[in-house]
Parts: C-alpha cells; structure tokens; sequence
C-alpha cells in the first residue's frame, strides 16, 4: 500500500523521522519497500497568474505572457499551447533551481526577453506528465510557495502488506500501528452523523446472509455536475497511486484509503426496484465498469436490483448502474462482504480491485456507518446535495463472531524464553485494541477488535507481542536435545559419495529443468507420454522430464556453440515416468560425455572416446559398491540409442538403467557434434553395496594357461566367459580377455579371442592333469555353446 | 714366479684402462680367472719346494688381492659413471603436465547445498527427503493454507490438475515426516522447488533447504540462536543478522531474517517461525505438549551470496566456462 506521510501525520504524529518510521514500520513486519519523495528537488517555485498571453513576433509557437506573482509582472516566453490569459500556473523565478539542478536564467528567446519559466509536472518531478504548463486552481493564492502551496515536501511510502495484515489496508490503519509503536495518540477525522434532509431510501434485502451480513445504503439527491475534485483530495489520492476521475468516485476512494471501506455509488435513476445482495443466477452477465462483459458464475456475489445484477459485490461496479456526469441522484453502498465470499473470486474473473484485495482480507465489519457518514459529509462538501436517510439490512448471527482468546502468561514465557511482566503484556495488548479481562492470576481473557481477522488463537497473541516488544530484544540461546545416534548403512553409498567418484572420473555436475520440450521428450523416450505442465512458462518448459538425456543432450548442446568440445557432464535428480500404476518419480543420475577421451595434451588427446569409455566410468562407479558381479550389460535397443551401441544395465536380472551411444540420427536432428556417449541409472539401485566379508588367503600358486580362440563376430564376450566360467570348474576364479583382433588372417565374419585363465585352490596345489582336464572341459564347452575353435 | 710384479703392473694396468664393466670382467678373468695368469702362478708353487712355496703363495696372493683391489676401485667408478649417464639420460621435463583424467566438480549449488547440510548433520538433524509432484494437501492445505488464502497468490504455482502440482518449497516433506514420526524431530529438506515466475531475479526451478524442529520446550530463542549461528558459520564472517516480523501462513510467529555483511545494507536471506499450532493439528501432533520451529533458505540466494555470483540464469546454462569456476 502507497500513502502519503503527510496524510498519515494528520493522524498520528511521532517524534521520529521518514526513515526511522520507516525502519520501525519495517521491523513491525509492515515492510517499506520504497520511499519516494512527491516531487523533485526545486526551488524558487510560486503560484502565479498569467495576465496576458501574445503570440511572438518572431516564433509560430511560443507566447509572450505577462506573469504576475501578486506584487511584480514579469514577461516570459512560454511554448506551451495552455498558456493563456486568466491561468493560475507554477512560476519559475529568475534564480529558481529546477531538479537536476538546473538554474534559471534571464535568456532571450528569438530576441524577446524572458524573466523566468512557466512550468509542467513533469519539470518539477511531479509526475510524467508534459502535456502543458500545470494547471492550478482558480482560487489558487498567488505568489505563494508552489511547494508549500501543494504540500509537496512529502514522501510517498510504500509498504508491502503481508496478507494477515488487511486492518493496514488504511491511513486509519496504519496510524494505529504507528501510536501502538511510538506510545502516542491517534486523533482520528472526526465523524458526525449527517440527519436526513428527505426520506428516499432503497429498501435493502439479504439473500445471501452468509456473504453479506450487513448492508448500509443512503440516498443523495441532487448533486451538481461539473464539479472538480478539490485539489488537496487529488493529491492525497495521487499520492496513494489512485488517479481522480470524478468527485463521486474520488470520494468512495479517498474513503477506501483513509477508513479502509471500500464503498460503491450507484446512479440512482439505474436502479429499478429495491437492492438484493445475492448469489448469480444461471447464465447471468454482467458489464463492468471496465467494459468487458463476464458471464457471472454460481458463486459470485451481486448487487442486483429487483431486474438484474448491478455489481459484483466488493469486486467492481458494472457499468450500466455507474456514475457519470450526468448523474443527478446517487445510492451510495457501505457493506460488509464476508473474505469467503469474496476471496479467490475476482481472481476468476482476471480482476483485482483495491476493494477485492480488502475484503477478501478482511473489511472491519463495525466500520460501514461510519465510512458512510463520512462519505456523504465529503460529497455534501464537494458536490453539494441532500442526504437521505441511512437504512442498513443487517444480519447480526451471520457477523463474525469476537474471538475470546485464553492467553497464559506460561505459554508466553515458554514460547519467548523470557518472562514478560503482566503489566507489560496488558499494555501491549490494550494498545492494539484487544479489551484483557485476568481470569486467573496468570491467565487473561483477550477479546479481538472487529478488525483484527488475523488473531484466534493464543500463539497469534504471542506473536503480537514478540513483536511490538521486538524481535531484536528477544533472547537468543541454541537448542538442548536428546542424541540419540541415526541408523547409518555401512554397506549404502551416499549420493555425495558417488557424486564425487562421478567428479574423480573427470565429469563436472549439470543442473538441468526438470521441465523440458514436449517434442523433446518424445524423441528421446516415445514409449512415455509426459506428465504436462496446465500452466507452463513456455514450450521449451512444458513437460516433465521422464528422463535427464534430453537436459544434459541440450547443454552439450549450449556448450558445444560455445567451442567445447571435450564434454563430460552427470546430474542426479528426479525422473516422471508415469507408469500403469502410476506416476514413478525417481531419483537417478545420468550421465553424457562427447569429444576425446582425454583432454588435449602432450601425451594425449588425440583419440576419440567410444562406447568402452562411458562403460568403464559407469563399471568403476558400480564397483564402489563391492558387487560388480551382479550387474550385467545386456545388448538391447533403445529408441534414443545406437542400436549397435546400446545395453540394458541389470542388476541380478531387474532393469535399472541404459547405457549407450546417441543415435546418430536424433544427433543430426538436434545438430550436434558426435559421436555421444549416455548413461542413466536408478540411484536407489546403485546405492546399495555389501558389507566385505574376510575370506582366508590361499598361500598356494595361481596357475595359467592361455587360450587363442575363433569365434562368430556375432559371439559376444558375454557368452563366452559364461560358458568357460561353467565349464572351467570350482577352481577357475578369473577368464580374462587379453586380445581381441579381426582382419587378416582371420577368415571374415570370424574374430580371434586371446583368454587367460587362472586357477587357484585354497588349501593345496593343483596338479598339471587337473589344469588340464578343466582346460579340456572350457574348450569343449566353447566349442559347443560359442562354436569356438582353437586357433591353430 | 720372476714376473710377478710384471704381471700384476700389467694387470693393474689393463683395470685402469677397462672402459665398461665388461672389459673389466675380461680383465678380471684374464689374471685371476681360473686359468688366469696369476692363478696359474699359484698352479705352480708345486714345483717349489717345501721351504719356498709358504713365502711364494704369499706373494703371489698378496698380488692378487693387489689387483683385486684395484679391479674393485675400477668397477665402483665404471658403475657410478654408468648410473650417472643412465641418470643423465633418463631426465624427465617435471613441469610438463601429468597423464589422466583431470576431475570436475561439484555444480555450485549442490557445493552450497551439501555445506548447509554439514551444519545441520553435524547437530543432529536427519536429511529428509521427497516427490517434486506433490498434492495440494501436502503443499498448501497441511500447511494452513486453505484454497483461495491469499497466501497462495505468493505462490506462483504450476499445475498439473485441480489436486496435482509441483511443490513450491520442501515443507511438503516436513509434513510428510510429521504425518509418521512423532517428536522429537530435527530434520532438513533439501530440494528442488518450482514458482511459475521467470525473470532476471526468478527461476522458474530453484533449490531450498528448509529445517524443522519440534521438541519440548522450544522456543523462539532456540530459532533466533541457531539460525544466527548458522548464518556466521556459513558466510565464515561476523554478519549483521535482523529478524524481521512476517507472515507465513504455517509459522506463528512469523520471521524474515536480514543479514548485512559491512555494507549496510540488509539483505533478506531466509524465511522462519515458530511451527502454527494448526500445522502440528493437521499432523497429529498435540501443540500444547510440543512446539518448534521452521525455515526455508534459497540455495541460489546463498550460493549468489557466497561467490559473488550476479545473475541467478548462470546456475541452470550448465556452461562449462561458469562450471569450471566451482572446481
């Protein structure tokens, strides 16, 4: 909310400077976001009349005016087309300094003399605006202080409101804040009943009790047109960010922002029949006064008349019922709309209102007579007219109810850490306006003004206090506990571990959108249709991912535009997959690497990377774990992979990730230097080890033997080291592959295999026909199962 | 035996003048191999007579341990000047850089991110963690954040339907650990969190850690502390810190913690309070026998904070010049 400091010191005045109000406003939790001066920083600026007004001898568009500042007549060129004779206008003098520190000097214009300057709002650094010279009032006192004439050494403050804090929504409002905190009185406008110069009223019904429980209206007869909102409410509206449009509306404002009442006045002659405050009907529209036209839904709250809806209660007026300047008869609305009623609602419709945002927060529900009475003393002010009397439909159960709180002196202690004096906690309280009644000699009852509808329960009390006694003043100590010790899993790897093996193997850590192109998504992973987004920020953000590949694919994307080349990047995160059973949100860590295996260098860096390099990091990562063994690399297709390239990962036969090259046509569809290397894993799989377990050291020789194989390209390594493994025997305890060649001499189609095998026993050295038997057998086997012979 | 001393000059001389190792074993061989000339000498001491051989195989064994000797000497210099060649041509330029995989690191935020978890491990709290897709109830609703609270206008919420979500801070996690453990609790939630708001300042995905205590007795002096101590420790200086009075619809009281590092200026770093009672009544836990406290922390914030980082989009391009800085 935006006020004007000035305004707020005519109700309350501390003895305390802009920014030390400010500063404790802010450390109330009514946080000052900005602090504007009114206008710029001038001087030597009067209130001035323009006597005469010639156009120049020598210039199309510029005037020579006679000025006068009440004792002396200046002549002064002027360009702007409103100069004219009879205007009241700020005057800067000869020695007037303007902001920007800018002096005003005699000058001579197309060789007519000028003695000063005629200014605009915007020259002053009061608004943008540069259309003409300011326009003063008719009875504006001439050769006055422009400065003292429109108040202007004052600040705009702008505080942002938390939402509890609804009963701020006001200069009443906030100077209750202020006394509370300065320990001074608030003098308040004084109000007085306006009686009745003639009995028309509009009878009021309550349909819709719940939503409106009280409804206070008046009738104003014969108002005069024409009539221009009087400067100093301009001002105040101006500086509170609300534009005067016209003396009726500019009144139900400037109430709004002194009392916090948002009010509504209706054209008299528009009404047919009495007010009804109710739910809309089916199919019913409405036109607002901002001229779009809404069809109302079921739970919105109108004013209608005996005909048709008028207005959207506490939300905007329509624009049938509006006041225009041919409005001779007014009913004016103060009601009391319940925030449920209203909450959420003009956010359906697109609109928010400076009357929305109060109710929907909580109007004082005490306040609607007031607020008329003293709207109508402003419009008989300013527009003139005879009120009506003020008839109010009200439905006293459907009010809300004063909250009557328990408040314990032991619950303040317990909660503050200190012991706050009951003499204090009565002060503090009776302060804000809550009423304290002791009910035992540690225990109050606390009743809670009408305008409070953020305090229920105790702890809001507590929080009260905190706060006006001070956060700051509160005593600070750190926590006592019991420490138990955690389970911790000696044989579990922990992310940071992994991440940090992940950075040893030379990948940096990516943090990518976990919401991705939908086409994108597609591409990578067809099978799955994405979880979307009802409201993305944009295309390229509108899915969740089901997989990291297309993140980190697009930054080696971003990376390599920018001449990288040599990319090797992980990211843990979760996944979306949904699944027949449901959406599967996982956490996994995925991994890309593209360009040479090794960075550039004097020894290196030449070789490009291939499949066997993503794997070894992927196998030294899965070997932290101490099992290895039971993860195998199964050949399978994948849609975004190599189909020559590309393998489920298993861990004891379940799937939990992929690993492979990039499939070289989505490469060239994403136009991205290859070829690139990708895995993905389920965390939670790889995270699990084994606890080592000791196994008695063979003081025994290991014995080898060498194999050189031919074998079908076709025959993966796989399968052979299986079929040796089983026919090899309990004292086989590693197949190696030393060698792998195909070409010449080798018969095509075929490859040749170099094996070491080595045998151990525990307890006992193994005999040459023993070796050799299991030879036999692993020859044997490979023969029948591989089709492996012997190379010669 | 007359050319004793002949031979052993002769043998002295040939071992002074080996240039390797091996012209020096032929040497050796030569005079006192087993058919070399000196041992043949000793071969004929038979020819002696009794008398005469004692004094003779002296001589002829004090000759060779002479040439012995000096076959020793030579060798030691001929091994030494070998090794100092060897040594010579062995050397290595050291200041070329060594072979291998240089590492990478750690993104910032998870460098951040996993220090703010130090702190709090270290006092004992447990790391909890949850689902990104949440439900309204675990993320506002659970939270005394009922439908149409105008608190959810600070929540600029993505939707999946009427019910579904992204989270938009980690307390979803808390309730979730409320909902099955009962206090004492101490735990932090660290996370991905998503506002629909993009701009210079606003990343539509960013991280928090968000900390919860519940115990007996525990009061806002026990927050004031540990979160003052907190914000020393990680920015390692003596930062101003101001708690501010707000408003958060699942904390009564309600805090903004400010901090200034000497400039004096206050910048808003965290957000917390005392855990509201209806919170803990959503949970099934008793306020009156429990209280505690809550607050979230954005790790960017943080991390922007920490390393001088000026604009928020840097941490989410992934461009390995920014990466490599964290290293």
């Amino acid at each position: 909310m935006k006020f004007s400091e000035h305004w707020l010191r005519e109700w309350v005045q501390p003895a305390i400077a802009t920014q030390a109000l400010c500063d404790q406003l802010s450390l109330a939790g009514l946080e000052v976001d900005d602090v504007s001066a009114v206008a710029g920083d001038f001087s030597g600026v009067v209130v001035a009349e323009i006597l005469s007004a010639q156009p120049h001898p020598d210039a199309d568009k510029l005037q020579v005016c006679q000025v006068s500042d009440g004792q002396e007549t200046f002549q002064v060129v002027c360009g702007a087309a409103n100069a004219r004779a009879g205007l009241k206008t700020a005057f800067a003098k000869v020695g007037a300094v303007l902001p920007g520190d800018f002096r005003i000097k005699r000058a001579k214009l197309r060789q007519v003399e000028s003695f000063g300057m005629l200014c605009a709002e915007d020259e002053l650094g009061i608004s943008d605006n540069h259309d003409g010279i300011m326009e003063l009032a008719q009875n504006a006192p001439v050769g006055q202080d422009l400065r003292q004439y429109l108040g202007l050494d004052d600040q705009i403050v702008d505080v942002d409101l938390t939402p509890n804090r609804g009963d701020c929504l006001s200069i009443a409002g906030m100077a209750r804040e202020v006394g509370v905190l300065n320990r001074v009185p608030v003098t308040p406008v004084q109000i007085a009943p306006i009686s009745a110069s003639h009995d028309q009223v509009v009878p009021v019904t309550l349909i819709a009790p719940a939503d409106c429980p009280r409804y206070l209206g008046r009738v104003i007869r014969n108002i005069r047109q024409g009539v221009q909102t009087p400067l100093w409410m301009q001002e105040k509206l101006r500086r509170s960010g609300i534009r005067s449009i016209d003396p009726v509306v500019d009144v139900t404002n400037y109430v709004l922002l002194e009392l916090g009442q948002p009010m509504h006045a209706f054209d008299l002659e528009k009404l047919e029949g009495g007010i009804q405050v109710r739910r809309a009907n089916a199919g019913e529209k409405l036109r607002l006064l901002d001229g779009q036209e809404v069809d109302l839904q079921a739970d919105t709250l109108v004013i209608a008349d005996e005909a048709k809806a008028l207005a959207m209660a506490g939300i905007m007026g329509g624009e049938a019922s509006s006041v225009t300047d041919a409005t001779q008869h007014l009913f004016l609305e103060s009601a009391f709309f319940a925030p449920l009623s209203i909450v959420g609602r003009a956010r359906n419709y697109g609109l928010h209102t400076d009357s929305s945002h109060r109710f929907e927060r909580g109007v004082d529900w005490q306040l609607q007579r007031q607020a008329l009475e003293r709207a109508t003393a402003l419009l008989l002010e300013i527009v003139g007219g005879e009120a009506g009397p003020v008839i109010e439909a009200l439905s006293a159960e459907h009010l809300p109810q004063v909250p009557q709180i328990r408040l314990r002196q032991s619950r303040i202690d317990q909660m503050l850490a200190m012991s706050l004096p009951p003499a204090e906690v009565e002060e503090i309280l009776g302060r804000l306006g809550l009423t304290l009644s002791k009910t035992e000699s540690d225990e109050w009852r606390v009743a809670v003004p009408s305008y409070r509808f953020d305090i229920t329960l105790e702890v809001d009390l507590i929080e009260e206090l905190a706060r006006v006694y001070g956060y700051d003043r509160l005593p600070v100590k750190t926590p006592s506990a019991e420490l138990p010790l955690p389970p911790i899993s000696e044989a579990k790897q922990s992310v940071q571990f992994l991440r940090r093996h992940m950075i040893a193997r030379g990948y940096q850590e990516a943090i990518t959108y976990s919401f991705i192109e939908a086409g994108l998504s597609r591409q990578f992973d067809p099978k799955h249709e994405a979880v979307a987004l009802a409201n993305p920020i944009s295309a390229e953000m509108a899915v969740m991912r089901t997989t990291l590949w297309p993140g980190l694919v697009k930054a080696v994307e971003y990376n390599q535009n920018r001449q990288q080349n040599r990319i090797r990047l992980f990211e843990t995160g979760q996944r979306f997959v949904p699944q027949a059973q449901g959406l599967l949100q996982e956490n996994v860590l995925a991994a890309v690497v593209t360009g040479t295996r090794d960075a550039e260098s004097w020894c290196a860096g030449k070789d490009k990377l291939d499949f066997f390099d993503i794997k070894g990091d992927l196998e030294s990562l899965l070997s932290l774990g101490g099992c290895l063994a039971e993860y195998a690399f199964v050949a399978a297709e994948h849609p975004a992979l190599h189909p020559g390239q590309s393998a489920r990962i298993e861990r004891q036969g379940k799937l939990i990730g992929w690993i492979g090259a990039l499939h070289p046509q989505l490469q060239k569809d994403l136009d991205l230097n290859g070829p690139i290397y990708l895995f993905e894993l389920s965390l939670s799989e790889i995270q699990t080890g084994r606890l080592p377990r000791y196994e008695a050291l063979s003081k025994f020789p290991e014995m080898r033997r060498d194999l050189s194989l031919l074998v079908d390209q076709s025959i993966s390594f796989g399968a052979i080291r299986e079929a040796a493994v089983a026919a090899g025997g309990e004292y086989l305890r590693q197949v190696r592959l030393f060698d792998q060649y195909q070409g010449q001499g080798i018969e095509p189609g075929r490859k040749s295999l170099a094996l070491g095998l080595t045998w151990q026993h525990p307890s006992r050295t193994l005999t040459d026909e023993e070796i050799n038997n299991s030879v036999a057998s692993v020859i044997a086997a490979l023969n029948t199962h591989c089709g492996a012979s012997l190379r010669d | 035996m007359d050319n004793l001393q002949e031979l052993l000059a002769q043998g002295q001389a040939a071992a002074e003048q080996a240039q390797d190792i091996k012209a020096l074993d032929e040497v050796r061989v030569q005079y006192l191999g087993k058919k070399g000339e000196l041992t043949q000498l000793l071969k004929g001491l038979g020819k002696l007579s009794a008398e005469e051989r004692p004094a003779a195989g002296a001589k002829i064994n004090e000759a060779k341990d002479a040439l012995q000797a000096v076959l020793d000497a030579r060798k030691t210099l001929l091994e030494s000047a070998a090794l100092n060649a060897q040594l010579a041509a062995e050397r290595v330029d050291v200041t070329l850089p060594g072979r291998g995989q240089t590492p990478g690191g750690l993104h910032p935020v998870t460098r951040t991110l996993e220090r703010i978890e130090a702190f709090f491990a270290s006092i004992g709290y447990q790391v909890a963690e949850g689902p990104e897709i949440e439900d309204d109830y675990h993320n506002f609703e659970a939270l005394n954040i009922p439908a149409h609270h105008p608190a959810r206008a600070m929540h600029d919420t993505f939707y999946f339907d009427a019910h579904t979500l992204l989270r938009t801070h980690t307390s979803p996690v808390q309730v979730r650990t409320m909902e099955t453990q009962q206090p004492p609790i101490r735990i932090i939630c660290p996370g991905r969190v998503y506002r629909c708001d993009y701009d210079q300042t606003h990343s539509p995905m960013f991280h928090q850690v968000e900390g919860l205590l519940i115990d007996k007795n525990i009061s806002f002096a026990d927050l004031k502390g540990t979160l003052e101590q907190f914000l020393r420790e990680f920015f390692e200086e003596d930062v101003k810190v101001r708690f501010r009075p707000s408003y958060f619809p699942f904390t009564e009281p309600s805090i903004e913690v400010d901090i200034d590092r000497g400039d004096g200026r206050w910048l808003e770093v965290l957000g917390c309070g005392m855990v509201h009672p209806k919170v803990f009544e959503y949970s099934g836990i008793d306020p009156e026998e429990y209280t505690g406290f809550a607050f979230g922390m954005g790790v960017e914030r943080l991390a922007m904070l920490r390393y001088g980082v000026n604009d928020l989009r840097l941490f989410f391009e992934n461009d390995l010049r920014f990466l490599g800085q964290f290293n």
